[in-house]
């Protein structure tokens, strides 16, 4: 359980948008292996009874009055782009050809 | 000058003895002069500053009532952003991007008029304990150019460290600002938990990430803590309540009846014999200046690191899905039929570094499911159990201490090979982000095997963060009346004039 095959690193680099060379994949599994093992420890003491803890603080949902504020211009927020078009950011193609 | 404290160049500025625009020009002298050496930032803004510095001397001019860092000049870490100026985190996939917007802490530090000199170079992302990770090259340590200055922010800690700068931010998700403060001999604070506002801050682990003041003395991180913190409906998880009153804490230096808990767990086995001295001497001296020591126990600390290990990476994975190539930084492979999956594949190898990729592997496996449960579930229960140690601790102590770190600065590249060796520094800092309270680190003097600096940690509940001010300031007077002088006259001098 505590080791990661060249495959499973590759498959978590696909789910990840990563690319990653063969010898990358084989030198990450490798390092996993260590790293898995030390932190698998915290199943020693994660028995049924202890709540989780997801945040510090105690929060529900925050709430604002529901009123317009200033915020972004087009051109600023367009301002970082790779590439932009007709005040839109301007991506790869996503979807097939015939779509 | 520029070895003055930032309230002793406060007042100098306020007296007339000097000008803000003065003040930032020999900071930029001294930055011009050394760090080619230190490389404590990453982009230095002459222009702003000094249109910053002039505005602020304007305002003096004519009467203007200040605030009272107002004209000091500040070091900013790489991954706040501030409108106009480049911000990278570190990062080749942010190389070039300005911010269209600043970030909360940026708009108050301009509101405060405290003159931003530039950026300081960081761990990629926050991630490291040695700014070895950053994209633009390691920081080195003032007090030994071959060591590590700490991360992530070893740029902010060095700038300090190095006269560069008598004010720095840093952020704090794992001791990013205690450590580097620990290994330099600067003071670094992690407010509690929602104390900053966290907007515009580049997120890493969004539940642990904290941005703190970094400074030469206790005074001057109270000081810009003041001027920092406050809730912000910008930042959901940001604490509606009065900020802590630590610049009154920071000036009394009050520890008479003061219960001070020494965390058993972080200390002993692992510890440098001269990091554990000067936190032994540090307790003789908090004894007689009238504080109680007691010892506490905090069993469950020994599986923080594990759980860091395991929490971090996984919100990292999640909040770094951002960087996507499509709306801001760096785009590769965008050549006519690459598809976006193609394009963000291929923008993600080049411009993330060894480190970042790793923990990002790491987090998608822990939250992956058929393993959710076995590591980041469990690992959320690990976080309830230290936040229980802490509570049990506190009904025991009015605050925490510990050693900040095992060992005293290393070597550059000693370490960078072993991930596991290099989590190792985090171990006395970890447990704090974890539970949401507070932390500092002051210098408690000099390892006398290596003559380098040693950090104390002061650890305080949920906003009580004027306690660990208390304690700082008492600790700190106690050395300096010891010691006859202040800890960084003993930096050895730089390649430029002092």
């Amino acid at each position: 359980m505590s080791s990661l095959s060249r495959d499973e690193v590759a498959n978590l680099a696909r789910l990840a948008r990563i690319e990653m060379s063969d010898e990358e994949l084989v030198s990450l599994a490798s390092e996993f292996t260590v790293i898995l093992e030390a932190v698998a420890r915290v199943q020693e003491v994660a028995s049924a009874d202890v709540a989780p803890t997801s945040h510090p603080l105690p929060l529900r949902n925050v709430f604002r009055p529901d009123v317009t504020t200033p915020s972004l211009t087009p051109e600023e927020a367009l301002s970082g782009a790779p590439a932009s078009e007709e005040q839109r950011f301007r991506v790869p193609q996503i979807l097939g050809e015939e779509a | 000058m520029i070895r003055s404290s930032a309230s002793e160049m406060a007042s100098a500025l306020a007296q007339g003895e000097i000008t803000s625009l003065a003040l930032t020009q020999l900071h930029l002298d001294r930055i011009a002069s050394v760090d080619k050496d230190v490389h404590a930032f990453l982009h230095i803004d002459t222009e702003g500053a000094l249109a910053q510095a002039s505005a602020v001397d304007a305002k003096r001019a004519k009467g203007e009532k200040l605030s009272p860092l107002a004209g000091v000049p500040l070091a900013l870490k790489d991954v706040l952003a501030q409108k106009g100026v480049p911000t990278t985190c570190g990062s080749k996939i942010l190389e070039g991007w300005r911010p269209p917007y600043d970030s909360t802490v940026v708009a108050k530090l301009k509101k405060n008029d405290i003159v931003i000199l530039g950026k300081t170079n960081m761990d990629e992302f926050a991630m490291g304990s040695s700014t070895e990770n950053s994209a633009y090259g390691p920081t080195h340590n003032p007090w030994d150019l071959s060591r590590i200055p700490g991360g992530s922010g070893g740029g902010s800690a060095a700038s300090l460290a190095a006269f560069e700068a008598p004010l720095a931010i840093g952020t704090d998700t794992g001791g990013s600002i205690r450590q580097p403060a620990a290994v330099t001999g600067t003071v670094g604070v992690k407010p509690t938990y929602g104390g900053v506002s966290r907007y515009g801050l580049v997120a890493f682990s969004s539940s642990l990430d904290q941005a703190g003041p970094c400074a030469r003395t206790v005074l001057d991180t109270a000081l810009l803590y003041e001027a920092i913190a406050g809730h912000d409906a910008k930042d959901a998880t940001s604490i509606n309540a009065p900020v802590p009153q630590v610049v009154a804490a920071a000036k009394s230096g009050d520890v008479k009846g003061m219960k001070i808990g020494v965390v058993k767990e972080l200390n002993g086995d692992g510890y440098q014999p001269g990091v554990r001295a000067r936190f032994e001497e540090s307790l003789e001296l908090l004894a007689k200046a009238g504080a109680e020591i007691v010892e506490v126990s905090c069993p469950n600390f020994e599986y923080a690191l594990a759980a860091y290990y395991l929490i971090a990476p996984s919100e990292c994975s999640s909040n770094l899905a951002r960087f996507d190539a499509m709306r801001y930084g760096l785009r590769v492979g965008d050549v006519n039929g690459a598809s976006a999956e193609e394009v963000m594949n291929l923008t993600r190898e080049v411009g993330f570094g060894r480190e970042v990729k790793r923990r990002i592997i790491l987090g998608t496996y822990a939250l992956s499911s058929g393993y959710y449960d076995a590591y980041y579930g469990s690992a959320q229960k690990v976080r309830t159990l230290i936040t229980q140690d802490f509570t049990a601790a506190f009904t025991k102590a009015d605050v925490l201490v510990s050693p900040t770190c095992p060992t005293t600065a290393f070597k550059i590249g000693e370490k960078s090979n072993d991930p596991l060796a290099m989590y190792l520094n985090d171990i006395a800092t970890i447990p704090v982000n974890m539970a949401g309270i507070g932390g500092m680190s002051l210098p408690s003097g000099l390892a006398d095997e290596d003559g380098l600096p040693v950090g104390f940690q002061i650890m305080s509940p949920v906003m009580k963060d004027e306690r660990m001010y208390s304690v700082g300031a008492a600790l700190e007077a106690a050395l300096l009346s010891k010691w006859g002088a202040p800890i960084l006259s003993k930096v050895p001098a730089l390649g430029g004039r002092a």
